[in-house]
Parts: C-alpha cells; sequence; structure tokens
C-alpha cells in the first residue's frame, strides 16, 4: 500500500470510553452505555453510565487512597499535580480537538480554555505546599503552650462537575486532590469525552490510583447516592443547576454533616479564592504545655 | 512489697542501676504539675478547718535561725519562743522543732530540756555541702553529741547534676549511720536541681537511702520551697510508701511566710500524699516569719478581731 | 501493690504528737449569693429593652442543684423571634454595619470590661443557674468570657488583615443558639466575633440556662450597645427553630447535640443560608506507658469530670496502655476519691449538679446500660446532697468498642476505659467514632506525639494537657462533630463573606 492509499482507506482505531475507578478504568458494573453526540448531534462515542454500585466503588476505592494520599508530603502532591499540568500540555492538541468536538467551540477560544485548565493544575499544584502557612500558624494563647493550627484534609469528597468539560472539572477536581483530599467525581453528562481523557491523563501523572474516581452518566442518578453516603465527608454541588436538586442533595448530605459546597455563579476564567480548598479543610489545633 | 523492697535493693547495686532506676520514674510535666498545685491553692480553709490547720501547722514549724551572727542568746530567745509561741494563750501549741547550726545545738538543749520541742541541727558544711566527706560527717557527729535530734543534711548538688547518682546515694547512707538515733532530713536544694524530673529522682535516690525526711531548701538558695516541688515529693513519698510499707516525711523550707501559704501546703498534703502525713512526725516547715502569722491568725480566729506585729515577740 | 500504713510511732515520735487528729475536714465555704439580685421573672431582650413574650408563656428556670425555682422566663414564640429578627435587622442596616470597625470595636472592649468589673456576679449567677462549682465558673468561664470579648474586639478594624480577601463584609443577622454547658461562655464565643464582623445577633440561650444571658443583656444597656445590636430571645425547640428559619436571618450558629444539628443543616439546605455547627464528641484521651504519670492522671480527672462532664470534648474514652493499665487506674481511683461532689457555690467543690432531671435520666440510663452490657462501674464513695441532680463520678472498666457507653456521647461525669497495646492501635481506636472534636495524647516522647496529632482525626488535640481554652485558638470538630471553627483567627471565618 502506498501512503496516500493508507490514508484513504485507513479505519480509525476508536477509543472505548470507561470509568476510573481506583487507577483501573472498568466498564460500570450495570453494563450500561449511553450515547453521546457531538456539537452538531454526530455521534462520539457510547460512554460507561454508572450506576449507584459503581459510586460505591468509587468511594471505597477513595477512601482506600485517602491515608496514602493526605500522609504524603505536600511537596510531593505538588509535584504529582504539576506533573498532570505537564501531561495536559503533551496532550493539548486532542483536548482542544476534543473540546472543539464537544461543545463547538472555535479554535482560539478552545486553545483558550486548555491553556487555562493546565494552567489551573499549576496553580494548585503550588497551593498544595502553601495554603497551611496561609490558613494555619501559631495561636498566642494566655497561658505556658505551644498551640498551633494547621489545615487537614477533611477525607473523600463527592464532586458534581460543572459544564465546562474541561476547565470546569479541573476547577472543581485539583483545589480538592491539592490539600489531600481524595473523590469522586462526577463527570458533565453532556460532555463527558474530555473528562475520560483527563483521567487517562491523571492514570500516567504519578497520581495514586483511588485519589481521583471519575463517572459517566446521570448526575440525577448518581448523585443522590453520593450525598447519603455515610463514607463521604463533603460534597461540592457546583454542577447541580436545578436548585431543588440542589436543596435535597444538602439537605441528605446533613446526614452525616457533609461539608457542602453549593452552587453559585462563578468566572471560570478568572482567578479563584481559597474557599474551594478551604471548604474541604479541617482546622486541627494542637496544644502542648512549655516547660522543663 | 517485698519485690518492690527487693527491686529497690537492685537499683542501688551499681551506678548503672541506680541511673537506670531513677531515669525510669515517670516524667514530670512542668506546667501540669504546677496546675495542680495552683488548683490545690484555690482550695478555701474557713472556720474549724482553719483553727484545724493552724494549730497543726504551728506544731509542724521547725523555726529556724541559720545566720552567721546567731548568737546563744538568740537561739535561747527562739526556743523559748518554739516552746511558749504565744505567752499569752495557754492553749498555743509549741513548734516542732528549733533548727539551727551545730555550734548552737547545745544553747538551744539548755532552754528547751525535755520540753517536746526537738533539735533540728543542720550539717554537712550546709549549705552549700562543699567539704570532704569526713568533715561532713564529723560535722553531724558533733551536732548529734551536744544533743541534736534531727539532722538536716545537703546533698552534693554538684555529684547529682553531673550524674554521680551513687555518690550521693551512699553520702546520705553514711550521714545515716552517723545521725545514730536522731532522724535524718535530707536537704535537696531543689532550687539548684531546677527541674521536677530531677526533685522526683533525687527524693527516691533520698528515700533509698534511709532518710526520714526529705527537705526542700536551705533556704539560701532562690526559689526556695514551693507549692509544686512540694507536691513532686509529696508524690514521691506517696509512691514510696506504695512500693515499701515505709513512711517518709516532707519539709518545704524557706519562704513560705504566710498563715494562707502553710494551709495551701497542708491542703497538698491531704490530698496529695493523704491524711496519713497530716503530722509533724511527716510533715513540717522550715520557717521564720511563719509562725508568727500564725499566731496572728489564730488570735484573730479567737478574738473574732485583727491582731497586729506588735502583739507576739520577734524572736 | 500492697499498701502498708507504717506505725508512726517508730522514729519521730518525740514531738509528743500523740493526740488523735480530728482530720482536715474542709468546713464549709460557700460562696455569698447576696452579690446576685435574681429577679422573679424575665421578658425578652428586643432592641435593646425587655419586653414581654407577645403570647404570654413562659417557663420556669430552676437551680438544679437545689431544684428552687428561680425564675419565671418569658418563651418567645414566632411574632417574638421575628421582632428580635427585625430589630436585629434594623439595627445592622441603620447603624451597626455603618459604624467603623474601631468604634464596633470599642463597644466590645466595654462590654468586656464590664465584665470584668461584674465576674463575680455572673460567677456566682452561673453556678446557681447551671449548678457548675464556682471555682469554675470564676477561674474557667467568667474570665474566658471576658478575654473572649476583648480579643474579638481588637479584630473589628483589622478585618481586611483576617485572611479573608481584601474588603471582608459582615452577613447581616446573625441567630445563635447555644447549649446549657458554658452558658455564658457560649453566647461569647457566639457574639463577639459576630459583632466585631459587624453583625447584629437574636440569640437563644438554652432553655435550663436563660440567667446569664439575661444578664448580659443589662450588660449591653451599661455599654450602650445601639438597640437591636444583640437580642436574647429565651425559649426551647420551637423558639430555635423559629430562629433557625427565619427567612431574614442569614447565619445559623449552634452548640449542641449532633442530633439537632443535623436537623438544623437539613433546614438551611438550599438557602443562602451560611451555618457553623459545633456538635457532640466521644474524645479518646490516650495514656502511653511513658505518660508523666501525676499529670495524665490529672488530665484524665480533668478531662471527664470538669464541668460535670458536661462537654462536648470531655475526654470521655480513656485509652490506656495495657502495660500501665492497672497502674493508671489505680492512681486514677484514689484521685478521683479526693473529689469533692456537692454545693455548686462552695468554693471547694469539684464536681457540682448535673443540669437537668433530663440529663440525669439521660446519664443513669447509659450508665444502667453500661452495666447491663459487662463493663465494671466503680465510683469513690460520695454522700450526694438529698435534693437536686446528682451523679457520682463514675469510671466504667473492662469496656470494649462495642458497647454503647463506648460509642455514645454520655456528657456526664462517667468514663470508659479501654485499653490498647500499639500507637497504631491507639489512633485507629480513637478514630473509631463518627465524631471528631478533641483528643488527649500522654506521652513523653515528642515525636510520638507529633506522630499521634498527626493521625487523630480530631479538631483539637490536647497533648499532656488537657481541656484548655484560649480565645486565640480554633477550636471545632471533625466528621459529625460539626463544621466551622470558633475563636482565633478561623472563628472570624463564620461571621465574613
Amino acid at each position: 500500500m502506498t501512503e496516500s492509499e493508507m490514508t484513504e482507506t485507513r479505519i480509525d482505531v476508536r477509543k472505548t470510553y470507561k470509568l476510573y475507578i481506583g487507577g483501573d478504568f472498568p466498564r460500570s458494573e450495570s453494563g450500561r452505555t449511553f450515547i453521546v453526540n457531538d456539537s452538531s448531534g454526530k455521534f462520539l462515542a457510547n460512554m460507561s453510565q454508572a450506576s449507584r454500585k459503581d459510586a460505591r466503588d468509587a468511594v471505597q476505592k477513595a477512601r482506600g487512597a485517602f491515608g496514602g494520599w493526605s500522609g504524603r508530603t505536600a511537596y510531593n502532591r505538588a509535584q504529582i499535580l504539576y506533573r498532570v499540568a505537564e501531561v495536559m500540555e503533551g496532550r493539548r492538541d486532542q483536548f482542544e480537538a476534543e473540546l472543539r468536538q464537544a461543545e463547538g467551540l472555535t479554535a482560539a477560544k478552545a486553545k483558550t480554555y486548555v491553556s487555562a485548565a493546565i494552567d489551573r493544575w499549576v496553580w494548585y499544584a503550588g497551593w498544595s505546599d502553601k495554603i497551611a502557612q496561609v490558613t494555619g500558624g501559631a495561636n498566642p494563647v494566655a497561658g505556658p503552650y505551644f498551640n498551633h493550627s494547621a489545615p487537614e484534609p477533611s477525607g473523600v469528597i463527592a464532586i458534581v462537575a460543572p459544564k465546562g468539560p474541561l476547565l470546569g472539572l479541573v476547577s472543581v477536581l485539583a483545589p480538592v486532590i491539592a490539600t489531600g483530599n481524595t473523590c469522586v467525581v462526577v463527570a458533565s453528562e453532556a460532555h463527558p469525552v474530555p473528562a475520560i481523557t483527563l483521567a487517562e491523563v491523571m492514570a500516567t501523572s504519578d497520581l495514586p490510583g483511588g485519589v481521583v474516581n471519575l463517572l459517566t452518566g446521570s448526575a440525577a442518578e448518581i448523585a443522590p447516592w453520593l450525598a447519603s453516603h455515610m463514607d463521604v465527608n463533603g460534597i461540592d454541588l457546583t454542577g447541580i443547576t436545578d436548585p431543588d436538586r440542589a436543596r435535597d442533595l444538602e439537605a441528605s448530605a446533613a446526614d452525616n454533616l457533609k461539608r457542602v459546597r453549593r452552587p453559585r455563579p462563578e468566572d471560570l476564567l478568572a482567578t479563584p479564592d481559597l474557599t474551594r480548598m478551604t471548604t474541604f479543610l479541617e482546622t486541627k489545633t494542637v496544644w502542648h504545655p512549655m516547660g522543663i | 512489697m517485698n519485690s518492690g523492697l527487693s527491686s529497690l535493693a537492685d537499683a542501688t547495686s551499681s551506678d548503672a542501676a541506680l541511673r537506670r532506676f531513677l531515669h525510669g520514674l515517670p516524667g514530670v510535666d512542668q506546667v501540669g504539675a504546677e496546675q495542680r498545685a495552683a488548683g490545690l491553692g484555690t482550695r478555701s480553709i474557713k472556720t474549724s478547718a482553719k483553727e484545724y490547720a493552724i494549730d497543726l501547722a504551728i506544731r509542724m514549724v521547725d523555726l529556724t535561725t541559720l545566720e552567721g551572727m546567731d548568737t546563744p542568746g538568740k537561739v535561747r530567745a527562739l526556743s523559748a519562743k518554739a516552746m511558749r509561741p504565744d505567752p499569752a494563750d495557754q492553749t498555743c501549741p509549741h513548734t516542732a522543732a528549733v533548727c539551727v547550726y551545730p555550734d548552737m545545738v547545745g544553747f538551744a538543749r539548755e532552754t528547751l530540756g525535755s520540753s517536746g520541742v526537738n533539735i533540728a541541727a543542720v550539717a554537712t558544711a550546709f549549705p552549700s555541702g562543699r567539704a570532704a566527706l569526713d568533715i561532713k560527717l564529723a560535722d553531724v557527729q558533733d551536732a548529734v553529741e551536744a544533743g541534736a535530734d534531727e539532722i538536716d543534711m545537703v546533698i552534693d548538688r554538684g555529684a547529682f547534676l553531673s550524674g554521680r547518682y551513687l555518690e550521693v546515694f551512699e553520702e546520705i547512707v553514711a550521714v545515716r549511720a552517723a545521725c545514730g538515733d536522731a532522724h535524718l532530713k535530707v536537704i535537696f536544694e531543689t532550687g539548684e536541681l531546677q527541674t521536677y524530673d530531677n526533685v522526683r529522682r533525687v527524693s527516691w535516690l533520698a528515700m533509698m537511702a534511709g532518710a526520714h525526711f526529705i527537705k526542700t531548701s536551705t533556704g539560701k538558695v532562690q526559689p526556695a520551697a514551693t507549692l509544686p516541688v512540694t507536691l513532686v515529693m509529696l508524690e514521691a513519698v506517696r509512691d514510696y510508701r506504695d512500693v515499701t510499707g515505709q513512711m517518709v516525711g516532707v519539709k518545704p523550707a524557706g519562704g513560705i511566710r504566710t498563715s494562707k501559704d502553710a494551709i495551701k501546703y497542708l491542703v497538698m498534703v491531704n490530698e496529695v500524699a493523704g491524711p496519713d502525713w497530716l503530722s509533724p512526725d511527716w510533715f513540717r516547715f522550715g520557717a521564720s516569719t511563719l509562725l508568727n502569722d500564725l499566731l496572728m491568725q489564730r488570735t484573730k480566729m479567737k478574738t473574732g478581731r485583727y491582731s497586729g506585729p506588735d502583739y507576739f515577740t520577734l524572736d | 501493690m500492697a499498701k502498708k500504713v507504717v506505725s508512726t510511732g517508730s522514729t519521730t515520735a518525740k514531738t509528743g504528737s500523740t493526740t488523735v487528729q480530728a482530720g482536715f475536714d474542709y468546713a464549709p465555704a460557700p460562696e455569698s449569693r447576696a452579690i446576685v439580685d435574681i429577679k422573679s421573672s424575665y421578658g425578652l431582650f428586643i432592641n435593646g429593652e425587655f419586653v414581654d413574650s407577645t403570647g404570654g408563656n413562659s417557663f420556669k428556670t430552676i437551680s438544679p442543684s437545689t431544684e428552687e425555682v428561680l425564675a419565671e422566663i418569658a418563651e418567645a414564640n414566632d411574632a417574638d423571634v421575628d421582632a428580635a429578627v427585625r430589630a436585629a435587622r434594623r439595627a445592622y442596616t441603620r447603624v451597626w454595619s455603618k459604624m467603623s470597625g474601631a468604634e464596633r470595636g470599642k463597644y466590645l472592649y466595654r462590654i468586656a470590661r464590664i465584665i470584668q468589673e461584674r465576674a463575680r456576679e455572673f460567677a456566682v449567677l452561673e453556678s446557681i443557674d447551671n449548678g457548675k462549682p464556682i471555682k469554675e465558673s470564676r477561674d474557667v468561664d467568667v474570665p474566658t468570657v471576658a478575654a473572649h470579648f476583648f480579643y474579638y474586639a481588637g479584630w473589628a478594624d483589622k478585618l481586611e488583615f483576617s485572611g479573608f480577601g481584601p474588603d471582608p463584609k459582615p452577613l447581616g443577622v446573625a441567630g445563635q443558639i447555644i447549649p446549657w454547658n458554658f452558658p455564658l461562655l457560649m453566647l461569647a464565643w457566639k457574639i463577639a466575633p459576630a459583632l466585631a464582623c459587624g453583625n447584629t445577633v437574636v440569640l437563644k440561650p438554652a432553655e435550663t440556662t436563660p440567667l446569664t444571658a439575661l444578664l448580659f443583656a443589662e450588660v449591653c444597656q451599661q455599654a450602650d450597645l445601639p438597640p437591636g445590636v444583640v437580642n436574647i430571645v429565651t425559649g426551647a425547640g420551637p423558639t430555635g427553630q423559629a430562629i433557625v428559619s427565619h427567612p431574614d436571618v442569614d447565619k445559623v450558629a449552634f452548640t449542641g447535640s449532633t442530633d439537632v444539628g443535623r436537623a438544623i443543616a437539613k433546614a438551611i439546605a438550599g438557602t443562602e443560608k451560611k451555618v457553623t455547627l459545633e456538635l457532640g464528641g466521644k474524645a479518646a484521651n490516650i495514656v502511653f506507658e511513658d505518660s508523666p504519670v501525676d499529670q495524665a492522671v490529672e488530665g484524665i480527672v480533668n478531662g471527664i469530670f470538669f464541668n460535670q462532664g458536661h462537654v462536648c470534648c470531655a475526654g470521655s474514652r480513656l485509652l490506656v496502655q495495657e502495660s500501665v493499665a492497672d497502674e493508671v487506674l489505680e492512681r486514677l481511683k484514689r484521685r478521683m476519691a479526693t473529689l469533692r461532689v456537692g454545693d455548686p457555690l462552695d468554693k471547694n467543690t469539684d464536681i457540682g449538679a448535673i443540669n437537668s432531671a433530663e440529663q440525669l435520666a439521660k446519664i443513669r440510663e447509659l450508665s444502667e446500660i453500661g452495666e447491663l452490657e459487662g463493663a465494671e462501674r466503680w465510683s469513690p464513695p460520695c454522700e450526694l446532697p438529698a435534693h437536686g441532680f446528682w451523679f457520682p463520678p463514675t469510671i466504667f472498666t473492662g469496656v470494649t468498642a462495642a458497647h454503647r457507653i463506648a460509642r455514645e456521647e454520655i456528657f456526664g461525669p462517667v468514663l470508659s476505659v479501654i485499653t490498647f497495646r500499639t500507637p497504631a492501635e491507639a489512633v485507629e481506636k480513637a478514630n473509631n467514632t463518627p465524631f471528631g472534636l478533641s483528643a488527649g495524647i500522654w506521652t513523653e516522647k515528642g515525636s510520638r506525639i507529633l506522630w499521634m496529632a498527626s493521625r487523630l482525626r480530631a479538631g483539637v488535640v490536647w497533648a499532656n494537657t488537657f481541656n484548655r481554652f484560649d480565645p486565640t485558638s480554633p477550636f471545632g470538630g471533625y466528621k459529625e462533630s460539626g463544621y466551622g471553627r470558633e475563636g482565633g483567627r478561623h472563628g472570624l471565618e463564620a461571621y465574613l463573606r
């Protein structure tokens, strides 16, 4: 075959899109898939449709990864987050193409969003070993005590990712894991493909399995199971657009006093504030007497 | 109990063993110990309890003069005061002892006779303890021969702080032997030992060496007696009895000047070592000015009005 | 080890102390009640003055140590709460949010000073209404209250430096609901940061302990605090619900049980209300074999018997290393035998009255369950007064993790003793609870303290100490012990946006 014959006749090797749980890429245990089309309505892929049992498995993996991830040095976590940015940079053409396919963005816009997403990883990577200095410190108590407060991750965080299929996802995900939490993310239902590509990036960026678990499918179906799960410590409802549903999820999250981030409008391209980190941080204060 | 005693005997079999034992004692957290002492200091002792405490405190006083300018006259006056602290009140008890230098013991005996007030003599090159052992022992023998009932020795703080525990131990054993029938109080000079860990260790060391009493200070070094130091020593005698069945007395000395202070110590004795120690046999105050304050408080309780220093003798 | 009292006759008997001693029995040392003036009835404090409840209902507050009725207290209904919220909103809009931080701070300094001036009065009243020993209300509660106001007073004009953005703003009207265990202290923890940040408040004290909050209202008057900045509405659960659900309340701050906290979190779901919750706990107090044992025993006692164990961060689970368990327990029991239970106003009382008949019933019930489940119960001999609500200091040994007394918050002077063998096992057992408020560590080994502290899932870790509180030190829990922090710079976050 000549080179031109090959180009004309070769059939693409398509990707099977699966979930990302515990560092692996399993299909949904339910065997279900859902169809995702591109912005022009043309078939793009059959995505795995996660079930409540997939969510349960994902929480279990996230819990299992929590001790190790939160126990790593902040410097190590920072390097891993930075590594994600490095690997993304190498695959930015793919991300840009996927954004254009998914949302019909112009080339320039896609480029802007991919750049912003990569830069967001870099931003949060840097926070990993600084947040404790900004939110913690010495407390000058009126007595002979060493007294010190420092932030610690809340634990396993459930995240309903917003629409922006890449920058939105990175914006909710990176702050949560930068500080040592692990998470279960429900990717944007409308545009899940870039999310799975991001999962592939994370899987090859030294991020330990289970730190991020990514589910594709219906937030309406999965989120209530995460909101009511008694081994989930916090929930980010950013991707929930229906106020009634947000209220119900928040109420359900109260069963074990989950830390809740309510959905609120935000400009994804702007520099974030610290609240995406601090919402899922606990302050631990340690006292010790000072004596001889 | 026997096993407790024999393990203590093992502990003093060598310098290394003694070090292991003393450093194996539980640590003392300074802040916690001071808080406990301060907490006990907030006890409010009123009416009948206060009457009891003041009389007990008077009976526990080792009325002390330890000055270079001491004279037979001064010691006689002090002794008279110890026998009859309040000449105007026959019900006022006498003090436990007078505490003087060895060369003053004879003059004290002249006055005290068999009044029941003991004579305590500070010996062993008091207050520094810096002399050869044979000189220290001679000092002790002098005092005992002159009629001292009790010997208040000082330990070699230099040896203790440099970790020569067995040396300190053996010196106490030797002094105890030289005491004969006299009782031995071992002064630690806790102000120089500085840490409560050291106070706990030296307390055990002295008790194992045969001290009848353990005593905080010479009164010549600041800080002298404090509530937390005494707390740690009371814990030590309490724990020592748990192990051996034997009681050892405690004497804070120096810096206790008011009835209020004295009562705080008695509360501590009561709640830390226990009521068994609430006796001049097991607890003493090394003090001079304390006695007059106790007398003033005693008079106030009896008369219902405040007294003044002019109504009590200055000796 | 066997104990033996040696005859005192052996040696120093020369001192002639042969008389039998009467013993050192502390005579009663009651603090005078004369300093407080308890009125026969109290209204609601709304818009700077005391008003009657529109519903006309009232309830009684009693002294838990005598069951004597102290006063008749107005019960705020929905309309009263609405009036209080409206007063708070008016004060917020017209006065407080417009005032400079420096001026707000001066009001708070005034309050701190007035509380210092009237400290004894507050302490006596707190002990009468709550049942806690005067030595605690006098030496802990009230001084810490004054310190809390003094601390937050200084933040009022420095908020832009507090790390919550360049131009932090108050939230508006804060609805605050506080418990009965530290009535005035919890009031201070709520009101001081709220006011410093520029919010106005509607506060509900617990129904069994309203008196010091109502006396605090007088302090606000003496300080000339603008009307409506602080409103105090008395009542029980329904009054609290009215505050939580009031649409014009911007912030809910609650300290109390996890169940009520959960209900509040559900009630405000889907609203814009910000919430902080300081809830229950079942703290592990972990004693290693190399602990400073006498201080550890004090820490255990302070951990569970301070304030009758009515402390959310109480060290109610003693985790003691097996190698020293017997020794520690022996020392603990000896120490417990010196605890003095009785009249809260006696200056020598260590353990006062249980706050209410209901709470006493709960403590009794859980203690009985402890026995039924096979744990061994011990209390020192102690005579309890005939009237009032009392429970002796109690420990349970032979407790396993499965026992209810090892898992549920008893909120009384009851300690469950559990043993462990290794540091890892201690951490595992300590963290094996839905709560996460506090923990204690007792060891002389520094690196182990830090290792343990980093692994304990609790908001406050006391190492070689316990139950220490300070206005500068953030306090609050992990997991079901709630969220948000009170105290320190961190405590500002709850009242800023």
